[in-house]
């Protein structure tokens, strides 16, 4: 015993300790900064619940993003930082449509179906795009250094953002209101009183939703098995009569129809798009799929909802105790913080990494 | 080779006569003014700058005011003076950088009369020393800090139409502290220049007045979910958020501060950046009640503004984008009469600028009637009307500047 | 191969496809404005110009090359473009009968007049056709001109029309005399425009002969010291050192570019060091970058008091000067860059790339925060930065006195790089570049290689920051984003990665050409992201790669075996 404690004690490295330290520190400003505001009891329980909520509706949003994101990583390994701008493209192109549905009445009279409409068209145009993306600029590039594909897709995606905001329009557009989503629903009226917001509650389920259908996709269908050859052995799966092209390009398809869907609710949820609305998410989304091992659906789903979550509490329970102003300023420097040491100490994410082993 | 020699010899000797005889002497004209003057000869365009963002997450604003210039020019019929006006457009991005190369690129040109911008405040830092020094006037529609006017720090050449927030940001404080009669303050701002000096005025003000500032709180530009910042603020329980931020992010605050609770009759209230219809379209039923300071729409003709509007959406097939095509409207206006003014006409319709009277042109500038209001220059190159008002939202479909009863509805002055 | 008519058609239909982009982004409307030749042509059109002389080009390649210089070739190319026209045409219709703008912004009356060339009706569309097929012949007639003319002749064209273009840098480099009679306010008179093309065509038409005198200018050798260095490079050095003095007065907006340019440039060797050399790929430069910057205008604007309070208690002043801040910033740079070394040693690749960029972030979004303001200055940034001053007399103001201080600092960073690639440290980080675990079993120290690595990018980064905030007297904590470090690390591959001429030529290909065109800035990072594809679809070397370089020490061991080996 004494012995093993040994030999794994000269195993550490000066790095280890240094990064040991780090962490510790992180850490008791962790503590220090929640036992402040826990004891100062400056918010309620409930104050904390709403916290949780509005970060699982942040969360689910970059889940839907982040799908997208870790099954293209998965199959690829490249981070297609043109996701964003998928993303980005069907909502915006749809919200013509929906203005049209919302000027000819059908929003107000079918919201439902007028609904389906607009997200039929946005995922058509997000597929669209992700897919002429690969065609055009990715696949020509696959065995070329890394880097070569990760600068194509920065280029890819400045090259969207502004074809979009010259074909559009540089400002903001509003989302019409869906009536059966306005409003809120009330869970445990007589105990709780949880009163949630519809939005909220469809958007989350929708990312449910979504997850499964996509982990079904890809763990039971033919096409999934294909993508899961490739992403495990591109050769190896082409010798066994995978069309490595083809399923290539159907990940892409699949992901940016996901992107699509993700974007219409971001559209609804925040009711406005605009040709930058892609790039920030999407760099969140990235995050979350890294956090939860990229490659892994549902490592992106729970990568996406802790990201949110963290972000939502994260100033409040952490900064504000140690008396920063304006915590919420540093959300976003909470997150990648978080996401620093997760990296350091669990370097494959929550899950695990890797499409093809366990998803 | 000879042969090469000789061809090559022969057509520079034949170019540099062609160029020769294509220079013609210059009429005469005695410039007398410290700063040069700017010559335009017969059929040569007056050439203005609008030097403004149109990249990046503040495009949209520049974009907005260009939109705004390029209707002014169109108002007046495309010419001054019988000269054409040409708009050169000039990326100033939003930082100092940028706003220090244009104004660089801009110092160059020598038929540069006037330049309509920056969009930013930190641009502008950097870009109104360099454009005095090279005494070409500068007016912006959206610099907002009171630094650029501050008679210790500013800039000779430069104008501005847009409200100094050290005014604005006094209008709102007392507006809430006097006539809504709260004394608990929140604010947020979201990490622009003009957010962050406006709420600090506000609560300079506000704890000067005597009322208490609860909370000082700021988001990021870009993020969508506002509730977890309210909900901190909810806590500290204050009767009044001071949001003077952009679109969407203040709208995005309006609607959802209604989903928080201990929020429901905070009263909220924004300033000119956020009045525009989009602040309704966004955050539709939640619009209601909230409060925006802008400068006073009853002080003059109001029905100027609809027409403006009219035109920008034959013109551009949209509403405007943002809020400051107006500001930049009248700068255009403004800089064209004060043209007018300070340009010596020859006979063969040749022009000349003397710029530092051009300058002085523009500080002479009095009662102008703009679509922001009445704008006359302080000593300190301050132009927007002084009259700010505070107005209340009281519908979410319907948005009317031209009436004072219609939603926005003006509840002070009274 | 195909066709010619079918080759006419895929052709036509990706030069359709680029020109409806082209004039429904708004580009074809924007660009009209500029007028390049007086009366004659402007940029939008020349857009489109250069769209069909594009599909022409394109459709010919798609045919067998001995079909190119025959009926064949014309047929192909007039079809291809014809095709585009009649998109264009298309276009225009549909414009004017349903209201394609409560979609597409830029569908307006406005382009159909452009594309029209004001003409209302059929007329209108025939002059469209005509102007399309226009560049149809021009790229066809390229094949039957005959041999030296028609480069000679395309060249001096694309260069007459550039200095069209470029006119805001090229007129304060001429006599005004001859600005006067070739330019006008916006562009080239037409006069102008024939005299440059004569000009150029006669340029290039003799520059064989010149180049062969090029090519024994090129064997001497200037003595300097025990040193010899070749004339061409010493002349190079006495430009760019005189260069800026002779053009104080008209070259201030060219400083201006050039300035950024070489910091960008400090900034490309660093990266390349932790990128090129070492193979870490860093996302969140701009850290450094605006460590750097911060530390300059922390230490020596008035305007802080905390600041200020603090330097009077323990130094008995309240600023620093330029000067004595700069080892502050190198001191301070290195330390980060081993601070923010250490914990992604144990990470690799895209991780590595990811928490750098949240670095980058958590920097910028400290650097605005309200909670640092007192020491940072938040939202606000900071004015008054100290500018550098000589014997307390001469002070650098101006940017072309800047640019003798940048180009200094690229020579010292030009210098590190070079001997740290050839150093023992600079081969360890290669070793671990192509492969760390057997770079660790052959002992190398991949801890000290890697930090070493980081925190030579971070000095150069950090120096970079610090000449770029006294430079601008004032710094926003909006400059430091992610664009920076991504900017970097794109004119790293554009140039050539590891490739030091190639950050050079990185940084002016993507700093200051934009900076040429800020006027089209909607437009410019839409051009930007296209050239990025299309720079990494035909050539992701890099417009200058790198040699593969073989040790002194290999080629004595190996000798003629050193082709098999194929090090590196």
């Amino acid at each position: 015993m004494l012995e093993r404690l040994r030999y794994r004690l000269r195993y550490i490295s000066g790095t280890d300790i240094a990064l040991w330290i780090v962490a510790a520190l992180l850490l008791t400003m962790i503590v220090v900064g929640s036992y402040n505001i826990l004891t100062e009891g400056r918010y309620t329980g409930r104050q904390w619940l709403d916290f949780v909520i509005s970060g699982l509706a942040q969360g689910s949003i970059y889940a839907l993003i982040a799908l997208g994101y870790t099954m293209v990583y998965g199959i690829l390994f490249m981070i297609n930082f043109a996701h964003g701008e998928v993303f980005m493209s069907g909502p915006f192109t749809a919200y013509f449509l929906a203005e049209y549905l919302k000027q000819k009445g059908m929003f107000q009279s079918h919201p439902l179906l007028a609904l389906l409409l607009v997200m039929l068209l946005s995922m058509l145009v997000s597929t669209v795009i992700a897919v002429s993306l690969e065609r055009l600029a990715y696949r020509p590039l696959r065995g070329a250094p890394r880097l070569v594909p990760l600068i194509t897709a920065i280029g890819a995606s400045f090259f969207l953002q502004y074809t979009f905001r010259g074909l559009y329009t540089p400002g903001f557009k509003a989302y019409p209101e869906v009536e059966p989503l306005k409003g809120t629903w009330v869970f445990f009226p007589n105990s709780l009183h949880l009163e949630i917001e519809r939005m909220l509650i469809a958007v989350f389920v929708s990312s449910v939703l979504l997850l499964i259908l996509l982990y079904a996709f890809v763990q039971f269908t033919k096409t999934g098995r294909a993508i899961r050859a490739v992403a495990e052995d591109q050769q190896a799966a082409a010798l066994m009569g995978v069309d490595v092209d083809h399923t290539i390009s159907v990940t892409f398809a699949v992901g940016g129809a996901a992107a699509g869907a993700a974007g219409v609710f971001y559209a609804l949820m925040f009711r406005q798009v605009n040709y930058f609305m892609g790039f920030f998410p999407g760099l969140k989304a990235f995050t979350a799929a890294v956090l939860g091992g990229i490659g892994n659906l549902p490592g992106a789903m729970l990568g996406g909802l802790f990201l949110g979550v963290f972000e939502s509490v994260g100033p409040s329970l952490f900064l504000e105790g140690l008396g920063v102003p304006a915590a919420y300023q540093l959300k976003d420097a909470i997150a990648f913080t978080m996401l620093v040491l997760f990296l350091i100490f669990r370097p494959t994410g929550i899950l695990g990494e890797r499409l093809a082993k366990r998803a | 080779m000879k042969k090469r020699w000789f061809v090559f010899m022969a057509l520079v000797l034949a170019a540099v006569a062609v160029g020769l005889v294509a220079c013609k002497p210059k009429p005469k004209f005695e410039c007398t003014d410290p700063k040069g003057c700017v010559e335009i000869k017969p059929g040569e365009p007056i050439r203005v700058a609008a030097a403004l963002v149109y990249s990046g997450g503040a495009a949209s604003y520049g974009i907005d005011s260009k939109r705004g210039i390029e209707i002014a020019i169109d108002d007046l019929g495309g010419e001054l003076l019988g000269h054409p006006i040409e708009l050169v457009a000039e990326d100033t991005q939003c930082n100092p950088e940028g706003g220090q190369a244009v104004a660089q690129k801009l110092a160059a040109d020598k038929t540069i009369v006037g330049v309509i911008g920056t969009t930013c405040s930190s641009a502008a830092k950097n870009a109104a020393p360099i454009l005095s020094e090279a005494g070409i006037v500068m007016i912006s529609p959206s610099n907002t800090a009171p630094y650029l006017t501050d008679p210790a720090t500013r800039a000779p050449f430069y104008f501005r139409t847009a409200h100094n927030d050290k005014v604005q940001g006094k209008v709102a404080a007392e507006f809430a502290y006097n006539e809504l009669g709260v004394r608990k303050a929140a604010t947020i701002h979201d990490g622009s220049v003009y957010a962050e000096q406006l709420a600090a005025v506000f609560a300079e003000v506000f704890q000067q007045l005597g009322g208490e500032v609860v909370s000082q709180e700021a988001i990021n530009v870009g993020d969508t979910d506002m509730r977890p910042v309210l909900t901190t603020i909810a806590a500290k329980g204050p009767d009044i958020i001071y949001f003077p931020i952009f679109n969407p992010e203040g709208p995005l605050i309006a609607a959802q501060s209604k989903e928080v609770e201990g929020l429901e009759d905070v009263k909220l209230m924004g300033a000119d950046g956020l009045f525009s219809k989009e602040f309704i379209e966004v955050a539709g039923e939640a619009a209601v009640g909230v409060y925006l300071s802008s400068p006073d729409f009853t002080a003059f003709n109001p029905e100027r503004y609809e027409e403006f509007i009219k035109k920008h959406e034959e013109k551009y097939g949209e509403k405007p984008i943002s809020a400051f095509h107006a500001h930049a409207y009248d700068a255009m206006m403004m800089l064209a009469e004060a043209i007018k003014k300070a340009a010596v006409v020859m006979e063969d319709g040749t022009i000349y600028i003397p710029r530092t009277a051009l300058r002085d042109a523009v500080a002479a500038t009095k009662d102008f009637q703009g679509v922001t209001g009445n704008l006359t220059c302080d000593a300190n190159g301050d132009c927007a009307d002084p009259h700010i008002a505070v107005y209340q939202i009281t519908s979410a479909t319907e948005w009317d500047t031209t009436d004072p009863n219609k939603s926005p509805v003006k509840v002070w002055p009274k | 191969m195909n066709t010619p008519l079918r080759a006419a058609f895929r052709a036509g239909l990706a030069g359709s496809l680029i020109a409806l982009h082209l004039a429904l982004v708004g580009m074809v409307e924007a660009f009209n404005k500029r007028e390049i030749i007086q009366d004659t042509v402007t940029l939008g059109q020349l857009l489109l110009l250069g769209v069909s002389i594009g599909t022409a080009l394109y459709a010919l390649q798609l045919i067998p090359q001995e079909r190119r210089a025959t009926r064949d070739g014309w047929l192909t190319a007039l079809v291809s473009v014809s095709v585009v026209s009649l998109t264009l045409m298309l276009l225009s219709l549909a414009i004017q009968t349903i209201n394609l703008r409560f979609m597409f912004q830029n569908a307006s009356k406005e382009l159909v007049r452009i594309l029209t060339f004001h003409t209302p009706g059929v007329v209108g569309l025939v002059k469209l056709w005509l102007f399309i097929l226009v560049g149809g012949i021009l790229g066809v007639g390229y094949l039957f001109v005959p041999r030296p003319w028609n480069r000679v002749l395309s060249i001096a064209a694309g260069a007459t029309l550039i200095m069209g273009v470029m006119r805001s840098i090229v007129t304060p480099l001429l006599p005004d005399l001859l600005v006067d009679a070739l330019y006008t306010a916006s562009g080239l008179k037409r006069i102008g425009a024939v005299v440059l093309f004569v000009l150029w065509s006669a340029i290039l038409y003799t520059y064989p002969r010149w180049k062969a005198r090029a090519q024994t200018l090129q064997t001497l050798e200037v003595r300097l010291g025990p040193r010899t260095i070749p004339l061409p490079v010493f002349l190079g050095i006495v430009v760019l050192f005189a260069l800026p003095a002779i053009l104080r007065e008209e070259g201030s907006y060219l400083f201006e570019v050039l300035d950024m340019v070489g910091i960008y440039i400090i900034m490309g060797f660093g990266l390349n060091i932790v990128v090129g050399y070492a193979g870490l790929l860093d996302l969140g430069y701009v850290a450094f970058f605006a460590i750097g910057a911060y530390t300059m205008a922390v230490l020596s604007t008035p305007e802080l008091p905390v600041v200020r309070e603090f330097l009077t208690q323990t130094i008995g002043r309240s600023t620093l000067n330029f000067w004595e801040i700069i080892p502050i910033v190198i001191v301070i740079s290195l330390i980060s860059g081993v601070l923010l070394g250490v914990p992604v040693l144990k990470t690799h690749g895209d991780y590595l790339a990811i928490i750098t960029l949240g670095f980058g972030e958590i920097i910028r979004l400290l650097v605005i925060s309200d909670l640092l303001k007192p020491i940072l200055g938040g939202a606000q940034g900071i004015t008054g930065v100290a500018r550098p001053t000589f014997f307390g007399k001469f002070v650098i103001n101006e940017s072309w006195e800047y640019f003798y201080l940048i180009v200094i600092t690229i020579g010292i960073a030009l210098y590190i790089s070079v001997r740290l690639r050839d150093s023992r440290a600079g081969r360890a980080m290669k070793a671990i570049r192509e492969d760390e675990e057997v770079a660790k079993a052959m002992g190398i120290d991949h801890v000290a290689a890697k930090l070493s690595a980081f925190a030579t990018g971070a000095v150069m980064a950090g120096l970079a920051g610090a000449l770029f905030s006294s430079r601008l007297y004032s710094i926003a904590p909006h400059s430091f984003n992610v664009l920076i470090s991504i900017n970097v690390l794109c004119l790293l591959i554009v140039g050539g990665m590891g490739s030091l001429p190639g950050v050079v030529v990185g940084a002016l290909a993507l700093v200051g050409l934009p900076e040429v065109l800020r006027e089209f800035a909607e437009f410019r990072l839409l051009v930007y992201g296209a050239a990025l594809i299309i720079m990494m679809l035909y050539k992701p070397e890099g417009l200058w790669p790198e040699r593969a370089r073989v040790s002194p020490i290999a080629k004595e061991v190996f000798g003629d075996r050193l082709q098999q080996l194929k090090i590196e």
